[in-house]
Order: structure tokens, then C-alpha cells, then sequence
């Protein structure tokens, strides 16, 4: 008896073992997470009548048009602005001395613990009409009128890059901390100045990296609420902030859930593709 | 194929020093390498040999001291203007080129145009025996391959100098072998000066006209393979190259160039260039100059001992022989003159000539 319960059981029993301690965090997320997504994408096809009716809205509802492609707008603006500073920063840590990598990389991910909500009104504060950047250029005399900074695109942009960049860094960096520092001496010794290092090696083999901070910022910042709620100031709408005027404040829970389907379908859909060209795990550092 | 000897360049270092902080990785180190010349710098880790093939090669910029090319000064100029081909230790090729390009990017970078880089390349590939695997990555290649492919792309520029940070460390035995053969005629048909840096002191010895020995970053001796085997400066130069045993014994009397020693109760006739009576006298006499002596045989020193271990090494044995003044001396016997079967206990009596043994510094290091 003693003996059959230390002897290792079958490899079968084994795994159902495990499976059976992941069971209840899996049910808790398909009861409180995957079950109401199903929902709210069911009501996109049956509100206010059964069929596809609010997807046909996207041919012919200018709303939702405009908000579409002011998201996509944003969109790309932002992770582009987001890839150009977080690609300089990664490449700075990446060369930095192994304790100066250590400060670098605090100062990179301290942002991350702070809110969201705190970090849109403390770019408010800074960005306004009497916000310190515009009082500190014009007692510079730089400008003679305030400049509109915020409540506006611009101020829809500084807010998410600022939000972005630590999504941007982490990916390159773990990309270029895998290359190999001998490549960039070898490339040296065989004649390349430091910018055709740069050029022929170093940027071809942190592309990876790259390619995959842009995906991760861009379908985060396709989904961005608080940040465009409180920098925009209401008059420019993006998909998010569109989705919850539709069921919050005019209740058309249809078009909302419409629009939110497109929203996941739309992120799904990018991360195929980009599957298909790059290994996801390896550079989200799952493994190699 | 290259004309030979119409390129090669000359290299010497004046008082090559550089200190970490308070560490000198490199003390004071000067020697100069002729043109055509195959030089290994070989040392333990942590001799500064690796440190010194750096800051040939620039990537190091030294503390003090100069580095001349021909007679000029090329201490300031940066790794990229010093033309000097390197094989970096696990070769450093550039994963996301082929071959041909990884050997077309010095050439690039110089501005050679096409036609004429494509002529360069085959040629290079060629010479290194490559040629069919100009299209695969480096990743898709051999050890050995890699090793030929980096070698390959060190030469390709025609370069002032070749340097080498241990290029044969990361591959098995029987594949260094066979590439320090390559590496050595590589080097006679091409008639380029090489530079080579290791801690294997028989690749050292194999492959160089000219082998300087480094130990805590102070060049401790420089010269011909055989003429550091058979007559090291110090007790460190001797235990480095191959197997020695080390006698310390005391001058008792000199004649010109002769000299009777004596440890314990045992006299020991030895050549010697210096020396009074009265002095200590570090020898270092090699396992094979050693030999067994037959019944009645005599030899200018004679020991008797025992035979405490043995191992056999296929083509030859090695024994230790426990002796009374001189305590263990290993010896070597190749095995067709091995008049027996080695056996521990077994007593032997062992012989060798005045001038089989150096004399040694004892700089401490064994």
C-alpha cells in the first residue's frame, strides 16, 4: 500500500494532476472574463435586431468612421514617436555599463507603477493654458500666446507616448542584449566606421526587437481609454472612448459591441500575421 | 593566389602597458615581429596576452608605451583605420549574412565594386576550401567551417596583419589538429605576418616561428619554439612548456663552462654559463632527456630509484622514479625502447649528459 503510493504514477495521471491545480484559476477567468467578452460580442449581432446590421455601419456611419481612422491615426503617430525614443533608450542601456543598466532600466520601468489616471492629470497640469511649460517658454519669450498642448491630439500623443515608451524599451532591449558585443568589435576591425556598425549590424540584428515593440505598442494604443478621455477633452474620439459614449451615454449597446468586436478581431488578426513572420515567444521572452 | 612575402609588415611594441585601475594587465611589454613572421603570444589566463592582441588590434587603448607598423606610430589610430584581418575567439561572424557576404563586408566598406569583390571573395573561399558554401549562413556551418569562414573573412582585404584570439580553443581535438596544419601552410603560402594569442602551449609551439611567454602581464621570454623548450629563462617558462623536473642544487666547484652541483649526497655534473661556487642553481631537466642505463652503461650523472608510478601513453611510458636526493624525476621512454614491462618497485638506473639540463631563475611561478 505504502509502496504503490510512492512508486510514480502513470505519466497520464501525472498531467491530470497538474490540470487539476490550474482548474479554478481557469474557471474564474471564463466565468468573470471570457463569458462576458461573449456576451457583449453577441450583442453586436443582436442588438437592436438579430443580424449584421451594426457592421453595416461601418460602411455608412461617419461616427464611427471617424473614429476608426482617428485611432489608427493615433495609433501609428504614437508608436511610432514611442518606437524612435524607446529604440534610443534600449540602445543606450544595452551599451551601458552592467550598474548603470540597473538605474536605466528602474528609471524606465518606475512610470509603469504609477497610474494612469494620475500620470493624464499630471500632464494637464503641465501641458494647460497656465501649465508649466507654456508660462516657462512664455516668461522665456519664446512664444507670446499660450500654445494648445493639450485637449487636443497633440496632448492625446505626449500622454500615450509617454505611457508607451517602457513597452517600447523591453522588447528591443532584450533583442539587442542578445547580440553578441564581438560582432560590433569584428565589424570595427574589418574597416566599418561606428555608423556603418550601426547600420549593417547592429539595427539588422535588433530588428526583431523593433518589429515587435511596434506590434505591442500599436494594438495597445488602438485600445487606450483614460489617456484620450482626460487629454483630449472630449472633442477627439477614439474607438475606446467612442464604445463607452455608445452604451454609457446614448445606450446603443449594439454599436458599441460592434465596434469593440472590430476592436479584438482587428488585434487577433495583427497578431496572426505578425506570428506567421516572427517567433512571438521568443521575443515577448518566453523561452527561446 | 596572393603573391607571397610582397605585403607582409613588421610590428613591434615599445613598453606596451595598460592598468585597470589599480590592476596592470599589461607590464611594460617589448618585442618586435618581423614581417612574414607567425608569432604566438602565450600565457595563462589572466597573462595579458588577450589584452595585448587587443590593443594591437585597437580595441584597447594602452596606458603608456607605443605600437609601430613599420616603424610607424599607430597607437591613436582606431581599429578601423589600422587595416589588421582578426579572427576573434568564437569567430564573431555576423549571423544574419552568408558566407559570401560576411566576407564581402570589409570589402564593402572599403568601396570595392562588385565584379571585383565577387573575384575576391571566390578567390578567398577557395583558398580556405569553402567555396561551395558561399550561400549558407553562418549557423548552418560546422565549428570547423565557422573557423575557415572567419579565417576567410580576416584575409579577404588583404590586411596589414592577422591577428588571432584563440581560434582553435572552441574545437575538438582532432579538428585543431587538423586546422594548425591548415593555419601553418595558410600561413607559408600566403607569407602575411600572423599574430596568434593562446594558453595551448603545444598549438603555440606547432604553428610559430617565434613564441613569447607572458605571465601576470610581464613578458617573461620570447623566441624560437625549440630554444624556449630546451633552454627556458625561468622555473615558470619551463613548467609551461611541457613537463619538467625542477632540482635545486648548490655549485660546488666551476671550470669554463662546467660545473659540479650537489643536492644531498649526490654530485650532478652540469653546463652552466654562470656561476660561483657556494651558489644555489635551479636546473630544469626534461622527462626525455632522461635515459635508462643498461648494465655497466655509464653516463656523466648517474641516479639510482625506484619506480613509484607509471602510465602508459601508447607511444611511450611515462614513470615517476623515486631517487634519494633528487626526489621523484619523472621520465618519459618511448615504449620500443622499453626494455620491460614498467612495474612499481622495479629499480632503475637512470643517466643524462651535462648539458641535458637548464638552468632556471626561480621566479616562483611553477
Amino acid at each position: 500500500m505504502r509502496s504503490a503510493i510512492l512508486a510514480a504514477p502513470p505519466r497520464r495521471f501525472t498531467n491530470a494532476g497538474w490540470y487539476a491545480l490550474i482548474l479554478p484559476a481557469f474557471l474564474l477567468m471564463t466565468a468573470i472574463y471570457i463569458v462576458p467578452i461573449l456576451q457583449v460580442l453577441a450583442i453586436s449581432v443582436t442588438e437592436p435586431t438579430t443580424g449584421f446590421d451594426n457592421y453595416e455601419r461601418l460602411l455608412t456611419n461617419a461616427g464611427v468612421q471617424r473614429a476608426i481612422v482617428t485611432t489608427l491615426r493615433i495609433g501609428l503617430i504614437t508608436t511610432a514617436i514611442a518606437l524612435l525614443l524607446g529604440y534610443v533608450l534600449a540602445y543606450v542601456i544595452a551599451l551601458a555599463s552592467p550598474n548603470a543598466q540597473r538605474w536605466w532600466l528602474l528609471c524606465v520601468l518606475v512610470p509603469l507603477w504609477i497610474s494612469v489616471l494620475v500620470r493624464a492629470f499630471a500632464w494637464v497640469t503641465l501641458l494647460r493654458r497656465q501649465g508649466l511649460v507654456n508660462q516657462g517658454l512664455m516668461s522665456a519669450g519664446v512664444i507670446d500666446a499660450p500654445l494648445a498642448l493639450v485637449w487636443n491630439e497633440l496632448g492625446i500623443v505626449i500622454g500615450m507616448v509617454h505611457y508607451m515608451v517602457p513597452y517600447a524599451v523591453l522588447p528591443m532591449l532584450a533583442s539587442m542584449r542578445e547580440i553578441d558585443p564581438r560582432l560590433l568589435a569584428a565589424a570595427r576591425g574589418l574597416g566599418a566606421s561606428r555608423f556603418t556598425v550601426f547600420r549593417r549590424v547592429f539595427f539588422p540584428l535588433s530588428a526583431p526587437g523593433l518589429a515587435a515593440s511596434g506590434v505591442l505598442v500599436f494594438i495597445f494604443s488602438l485600445g487606450f481609454y483614460i489617456t484620450p478621455a482626460i487629454l483630449g477633452g472630449g472633442r477627439t474620439l477614439m474607438a475606446a472612448e467612442w464604445i463607452k459614449m455608445q452604451i454609457l451615454d446614448i445606450v446603443r449597446w449594439g454599436m458599441g459591441a460592434m465596434l469593440a468586436t472590430v476592436l479584438v478581431i482587428a488585434i487577433l488578426t495583427t497578431l496572426a500575421v505578425f506570428s506567421r513572420v516572427v517567433n512571438l515567444k521568443r521575443l515577448f521572452g518566453a523561452g527561446t | 593566389m596572393r603573391a607571397p612575402m610582397g605585403a607582409a609588415h613588421a610590428l613591434s611594441l615599445h613598453g606596451l602597458t595598460k592598468r585597470y585601475g589599480s590592476f596592470v594587465a599589461v607590464d611594460d611589454v617589448s618585442l618586435d615581429v618581423g614581417q612574414g613572421q607567425f608569432l604566438t603570444l602565450l600565457g595563462p589566463s589572466g597573462s595579458g596576452k588577450t589584452t595585448i592582441l587587443m590593443a594591437i588590434a585597437g580595441f584597447v587603448a594602452p596606458s603608456a608605451g607605443a605600437i609601430l607598423l613599420d616603424g610607424r606610430d599607430i597607437t591613436p589610430v582606431p581599429p578601423e583605420k589600422r587595416d589588421f584581418g582578426m579572427v576573434f575567439q568564437g569567430y564573431a561572424l555576423f549571423p544574419h549574412m552568408t558566407v559570401a557576404e560576411n566576407l564581402a563586408f570589409p570589402l564593402r566598406v572599403r568601396g570595392m565594386d562588385r565584379a571585383e569583390r565577387d573575384a575576391k571573395i571566390r578567390a578567398t573561399l577557395d583558398l580556405v576550401q569553402l567555396s561551395q558554401f558561399a550561400e549558407r549562413r553562418p549557423s548552418q556551418l560546422s565549428g570547423g567551417q565557422q573557423q575557415r569562414v572567419a579565417l576567410a573573412r580576416a584575409l579577404v582585404f588583404d590586411p596589414n596583419l592577422l591577428l588571432l584570439d584563440e581560434p582553435l580553443s572552441a574545437l575538438d581535438k582532432k579538428l585543431r589538429a587538423e586546422l594548425q596544419d591548415e593555419l601553418k601552410s595558410l600561413h607559408r603560402r600566403i607569407g602575411r605576418t600572423f599574430i596568434n594569442v593562446t594558453h595551448d602551449q603545444e598549438e603555440a609551439m606547432s604553428l610559430s616561428d617565434t613564441v613569447a611567454i607572458l605571465n601576470h602581464g610581464k613578458l617573461i621570454q620570447i623566441g624560437a619554439p625549440d630554444a624556449l623548450y630546451d633552454r627556458p629563462r625561468t622555473r615558470f617558462v619551463a613548467g609551461f612548456l611541457g613537463k619538467s623536473n625542477m632540482i635545486a642544487a648548490r655549485i660546488v666547484e666551476r671550470q669554463g663552462s662546467t660545473a659540479r652541483v650537489s643536492l644531498g649526497g649526490t654530485t650532478l655534473i652540469q653546463r652552466v654559463d654562470a656561476g660561483a661556487p657556494g651558489d644555489a642553481l635551479l636546473l630544469s631537466l626534461r622527462p626525455e632527456r632522461i635515459a635508462l642505463l643498461a648494465e655497466g652503461e655509464l653516463a656523466e650523472n648517474m641516479v639510482e630509484g625506484r619506480v613509484s608510478a607509471w602510465s602508459y601513453l601508447g607511444a611511450g611510458h611515462s614513470l615517476t622514479v623515486e631517487t634519494a636526493d633528487l626526489g621523484p624525476l619523472r621520465i618519459t621512454l618511448p615504449t620500443w625502447r622499453a626494455p620491460f614491462a614498467p612495474a612499481e618497485g622495479l629499480v632503475l638506473r637512470l643517466g643524462w649528459p651535462a648539458d641535458a639540463a637548464a638552468a632556471v631563475e626561480d621566479d616562483g611561478d611553477a
